[in-house]
C-alpha cells in the first residue's frame, strides 16, 4: 500500500485535526488525542495488517523502525482523574512522569516509582514495569497500578481494574499489561494508587568494597529495617562501589530506621545533604550507556549475579536493589555477550529483562530472549488473544 | 451429563479408592463452600495426595474433556469453588506441606493446602511472617488463596496475595506444566504470576507457591476508638489515611457487630453503647518510632470525633481485640442460622455515606447488617443474617445484596475486593465492566484454557460474551 493511501486512510480514521506525520524511517508518527481514537486507527491497521509501533518520550526506547505507522501517545497527557483524599489518580499514557509527580505534589499526594530514565512518559514506564530503588520499600510498578484503559491490536479498549484500592473482579488484565513492552496492547491511560506526601525522607550514603557494602545491607535487613530503597550501585564495578540507603516514613520514623542501620552496619554512613539529587542521578545514569538489562537475583544470590554479569558482560553501570533483589545494568549493546550472560544466567534461575538497546540488537535479543519450557507458548496464545493480526511490532522473545 | 464410570475407574487408578468419593452422603459434604446461598453437588470428588497425582487426574480429565473445579479448604464465599454434578471436584487439602523455608531470602515454597496461619506459625523461629491474614486464615489455605486473590486486615500496608507471590508451579487445563514468576520475584517474561493470582482456578492449578515472607514488626502498638456514629468513623479513616501514616490495619465494626462479639465467648472489651470502633494497628522498628506515631494517631482520632482512644496495654490485650475482629465473622453466626458475608469496596472518602445507604437498605427490606471491614482499604463486608430455609427472607437477601452492590457502583467502587467473583458476583459483572473488557477476560481465559475445563461458569458472565462463547470453548 502507498504511503500516500495508508495517510488517507488514517486521516480518515483520525479526523483532520489529529497530527499525521513523518517520522525516522519511513513509519507514519500519528498522534491520537483519545483512547477511542487510538483504538479507532488499531483497527484499521489490524483490518489492513499494518505493523505497528508506539514510541513515548522517546528517552528510553528506539522507534521500531519497520513499523508503517507509529502511535505517539503524547496528545494524551492529562490527569483525568485525581482525589488526594482517596489519594488515587488517573494520568493519561503520554503524561511526562515528572509532570505527573508535579501534579500529585500540588495536591500532597506522591508515587513511590522512581524510574530509570530521564524525561519518561506514564505509558512507558508502566509498559516496561521500570521500577527504581523504591522498589525495595514500595514494591514494583504493577502494585502501585490499580487499572488501565489497553487499546487491544484488534482496536478493541480494556478497560481494567478500577479506582478503588483493592479489587479482585475479574482477571488481572492490568497485571498483563503491566512490563509486557506493549505485546498485549498500548496503554491509554493508567490509574495509580498513591501515597501521602512522606513526613520525612533521608538518605545515608557510604562507599567501599562491594561485597562489604552488601554484607551491611544484609545486616540492615536482619534487623528489621524496612528502608525505602537499599540500593548498591557502582559507575565502574572495578572502583569503589555506593550503598544508599533511603529511609521515609514520619521523624521518628526515619529516626528509628537511622538508629537502626547505624547499629546494624560497621560503616561510616553519611547523610546526603540532597538527596532528591542523588537519586535524580542514580535514574539518569543507565541513559549513558546504549544498553540496559534487568536482572532478577534472589537476595542472597547477588555476589554471584554480579560477578557473573561483570565476567559475562564487562564494565557499566551497575545498580542492586538489595531487596527483594534486581540488577539494572547499562553498557555496551554488544549482542553475542549478552546473549551469552542470559545463557549462564537463565542456569542460575535469574531471569533476564532486555530493557532497552539500539533497535536492531533488540529485534535479535528480544527483551525476555526465551522463556520457560510451556511457557513461550502461552505467551503466544495471550499475543493472538490480544493481537490476532500481530500488528505490534514488539520484540518480545529473541529471534 | 454424568461422570463416566470410565473417569471414575481412572480416577481410582491414580490414587486409589481411598481417595475418591463417589457416594451422596459423601458428595454431599462438598457441595458448599461458605456461600450459604448457592449449591452444588460434584460428580465425584477427588482427594490427590502428590503433584504427580494432580498432573496425572488432570491430563486424564483433558484427555476426555471433563470439567475439573479446584478446593481448598471451603472456607470461599463467592461459591467459586462449587462443581456441577458433570464435573470433577480436585480436594487438595492433602498436599500441605511446607517444601522450603529460605530465611535469608525471606521466602518459602509451598503445597497448595498449607493453611494460612500454619505458614506464619512455621516461619515464626525466623522471625518472618506471611503478611496476607484473611479472616479464615486458621482454615483456608494458601492454594485458596492465590485462586482468590485472598487479602486480610494488615494489607492494607503490606498488599494483598498478589503482592507476596514470587513464583508458581501450574498445571494447565490441557495437564501441561508451566513455571511462572522467580523466586527474586522478578517475571520471567509478561507478568504471569500477577495474572494468575487471582484467577478463581480458571487458568489451571498452583502446586508449589513460592511466596515472601516478611520480617515480625519488632514493636506493634493497637488502638481502640469508639465513635458516636458510624458517618464520624468513616470520616476518621479518610484523616487517618490523608495523614502520611501508614497503619498497618484499620478496621471498623458497627453496633451491630460489637453486640453480638461483646455477647459471644470472642468478647473483646469494646464498648457496646458505641455505634462504631476503629481498630488501628501500627507497626515500626522501635517502640519509640511507634508510640510516636500511635500519639499522633490518637490525637488525629480525637480531633475527628473519637469519644475515647485506648491502646492495647500488652500481648494479651491486643490478641483480644484482634479476636474480636477476626471471630466476628463467627458471632455474627449466632444472630441467624445463615450469614451472607458481603465484600464490596468503595472510594475511602464514600464510606460515610455508602454506610448509611447499606443501613437504608437493609431497614427497607427488613434484615439485620453488621458491617465488619477494612476501613483503610474502603473494603466493606456487610454481614446479612437470614435463614435459608425461609424463602421470603431468603429473596430479601438477594435484594438487598443487589441494591448494596449498585449503592458500591455508584460510588465510584467494585462489587469485590478479596472473595472472588465465583458464582455469586457473576450477575454483577457487566455493571463494573463493558463488553469489551469482557470479551477480553474471556480471551484470556481461552488461552490458558482452549477447551474450558478448569473451574467452568464462574467468573465471566455467560450472556454478555455470546460470540466468545459460540465460537470457543465449550465451557465457559
Amino acid at each position: 500500500m502507498s504511503d500516500a493511501r495508508v495517510q488517507q486512510r488514517l486521516r480518515a480514521v483520525v479526523g483532520a485535526s489529529v497530527p499525521i506525520e513523518h517520522g525516522p524511517g519511513d513509519a507514519l508518527v500519528v498522534s491520537p488525542p483519545d483512547d477511542h481514537r487510538t483504538a479507532a486507527i488499531l483497527e484499521t491497521a489490524s483490518a489492513e495488517r499494518w505493523p505497528v509501533g508506539v514510541r513515548g518520550a522517546g528517552t528510553w526506547s528506539s522507534q521500531q523502525p519497520n513499523a508503517l505507522i507509529t502511535i505517539d501517545p503524547s496528545e494524551m497527557a492529562d490527569v483525568t482523574y485525581l482525589d488526594p483524599s482517596d489519594l488515587v489518580v488517573t494520568a493519561q499514557a503520554g503524561m511526562q512522569w515528572s509532570s505527573l509527580r508535579a501534579t500529585l505534589a500540588e495536591h500532597g499526594a506522591w508515587l513511590p516509582i522512581d524510574p530509570p530514565g530521564e524525561r519518561r512518559s506514564v505509558g512507558s514506564v508502566v509498559a516496561t514495569g521500570t521500577a527504581g530503588p523504591l522498589r525495595c520499600g514500595y514494591g514494583a510498578v504493577r502494585d502501585h497500578v490499580l487499572g488501565a484503559t489497553l487499546a487491544t491490536g484488534d482496536g478493541k479498549l480494556m478497560r481494567a481494574g478500577s479506582k478503588v484500592v483493592k479489587n479482585v473482579a475479574g482477571f488481572d488484565l492490568v497485571k498483563l499489561a503491566t512490563g509486557s513492552f506493549g505485546a498485549f496492547g498500548l496503554i491509554t491511560d493508567v490509574t495509580f494508587r498513591l501515597r501521602a506526601v512522606p513526613r520525612a525522607d533521608a538518605t545515608l550514603v557510604a562507599r567501599g568494597n562491594r561485597d562489604r557494602l552488601l554484607q551491611a545491607a544484609f545486616a540492615i535487613l536482619e534487623r528489621g529495617a524496612n528502608p525505602a530503597a537499599l540500593e548498591l550501585y557502582a559507575d565502574d564495578p572495578d572502583d569503589d562501589w555506593i550503598l544508599g540507603v533511603r529511609l521515609i516514613a514520619t521523624d521518628e520514623g526515619v529516626q528509628a530506621a537511622r538508629d537502626t542501620v547505624a547499629g546494624a552496619a560497621d560503616l561510616p554512613f553519611e547523610r546526603a545533604t540532597d538527596g532528591a539529587t542523588l537519586w535524580r542521578d542514580h535514574a539518569a545514569h543507565c541513559l549513558e550507556h546504549p544498553a540496559t538489562l534487568r536482572v532478577g537475583v534472589p537476595p542472597r544470590a547477588l555476589p554471584a549475579a554480579l560477578d557473573l554479569i561483570r565476567h559475562d558482560l564487562g564494565p557499566g553501570w551497575t545498580s542492586a536493589t538489595v531487596f527483594p533483589g534486581a540488577i539494572r545494568w547499562s553498557g555496551a549493546s554488544d549482542v553475542d555477550r549478552i546473549k551469552v550472560f542470559r545463557h549462564h544466567a537463565a542456569h542460575q534461575e535469574f531471569p533476564v529483562t532486555v530493557e532497552r538497546a539500539p533497535v536492531d540488537n533488540l529485534a535479535v535479543l528480544g527483551h525476555f530472549g526465551a522463556y520457560r519450557e510451556g511457557v513461550g507458548r502461552l505467551i503466544g496464545s495471550l499475543r493472538t488473544a490480544f493481537d490476532p493480526h500481530g500488528i505490534f511490532v514488539v520484540p518480545e522473545r529473541a529471534a | 451429563m454424568p461422570l463416566s464410570p470410565q473417569v471414575r475407574a481412572a480416577l481410582v487408578r491414580i490414587v486409589s479408592d481411598r481417595w475418591v468419593r463417589a457416594a451422596s452422603a459423601q458428595l454431599e459434604t462438598f457441595a458448599r463452600d461458605a456461600l450459604p446461598t448457592a449449591r452444588s453437588i460434584p460428580g465425584i470428588v477427588v482427594l490427590p495426595g502428590t503433584r504427580d497425582e494432580v498432573i496425572r487426574i488432570i491430563r486424564l480429565l483433558a484427555h476426555h474433556e471433563v470439567p475439573f473445579v479446584a478446593r481448598g479448604a471451603g472456607t470461599g464465599l463467592s461459591g467459586g469453588a462449587l462443581a456441577n454434578n458433570d464435573a470433577v471436584l480436585i480436594a487438595l487439602t492433602r498436599l500441605n506441606r511446607i517444601l522450603e523455608v529460605d530465611p535469608q531470602n525471606r521466602l518459602a515454597v509451598v503445597e497448595p493446602g498449607v493453611v494460612n496461619a500454619r505458614l506464619s506459625e512455621a516461619v515464626a523461629e525466623f522471625g518472618l511472617l506471611y503478611a496476607p491474614d484473611p479472616s479464615s486464615q486458621t482454615a483456608c489455605t494458601l492454594g485458596g488463596n492465590v485462586a482468590e486473590n485472598a487479602g486480610g486486615p494488615h494489607c492494607l500496608k503490606y498488599g494483598v496475595t498478589s503482592n507476596h507471590v514470587l513464583e508458581l508451579e501450574v498445571v494447565l487445563p490441557d495437564g501441561s506444566v508451566v513455571t511462572l514468576g522467580s523466586r527474586s520475584g522478578e517475571p520471567w517474561g509478561p507478568d504471569l504470576v500477577g495474572l494468575f493470582v487471582g484467577s478463581e482456578g480458571m487458568f489451571g492449578i498452583a502446586t508449589r507457591i513460592t511466596v515472601r515472607l516478611l520480617p515480625t514488626p519488632p514493636s506493634i502498638r493497637t488502638l481502640l476508638a469508639d465513635f458516636d456514629d458510624l458517618t464520624t468513623a468513616g470520616r476518621a479513616v479518610s484523616a487517618i489515611i490523608a495523614s502520611g501514616i501508614v497503619p498497618a490495619a484499620l478496621e471498623m465494626m458497627d453496633q451491630v457487630c460489637i453486640e453480638v462479639v461483646e455477647a459471644s465467648i470472642y468478647a473483646a472489651g469494646y464498648p457496646i453503647d458505641a455505634a462504631a470502633v476503629l481498630l488501628v494497628e501500627l507497626d515500626g522498628a522501635t517502640d519509640d518510632q511507634v508510640a510516636a506515631e500511635g500519639a499522633a494517631i490518637e490525637v488525629l482520632l480525637m480531633r475527628h470525633g473519637a469519644r475515647s482512644v485506648r491502646a492495647a496495654s500488652d500481648a494479651a490485650e491486643r490478641a483480644r481485640l484482634w479476636q474480636g475482629r477476626k471471630k466476628a465473622f463467627g458471632a455474627l453466626g449466632r444472630m441467624s442460622p445463615d450469614l451472607v458475608v458481603q465484600d464490596a469496596v468503595v472510594p475511602r472518602s464514600a464510606l460515610p455515606e455508602v454506610l448509611d445507604s447499606i443501613r437504608a437498605i437493609a431497614s427497607h427490606h427488613g434484615l439485620r447488617v453488621g458491617n465488619v471491614f477494612h476501613a483503610g482499604d474502603g473494603n466493606l463486608h456487610p454481614n446479612i443474617g437470614f435463614d435459608r430455609e425461609n424463602p421470603d427472607e431468603f429473596e430479601r437477601v438477594e435484594q438487598a445484596s443487589a441494591a448494596i452492590m449498585q449503592v458500591c457502583i455508584a460510588a465510584g467502587g467494585t462489587i469485590t475486593g478479596e472473595h472472588g467473583v465465583g458464582v455469586d458476583k457473576r450477575r454483577y459483572m457487566t455493571d463494573v465492566f463493558d463488553a469489551d473488557t469482557l470479551d477480553g477476560m474471556a480471551r484470556l481465559r481461552q488461552a490458558f484454557d482452549v477447551a474450558g475445563i478448569a473451574n467452568p461458569g464462574k467468573v465471566i458472565p455467560t450472556h454478555a460474551c455470546r460470540e466468545w462463547t459460540q465460537g470457543a470453548g465449550r465451557h465457559v
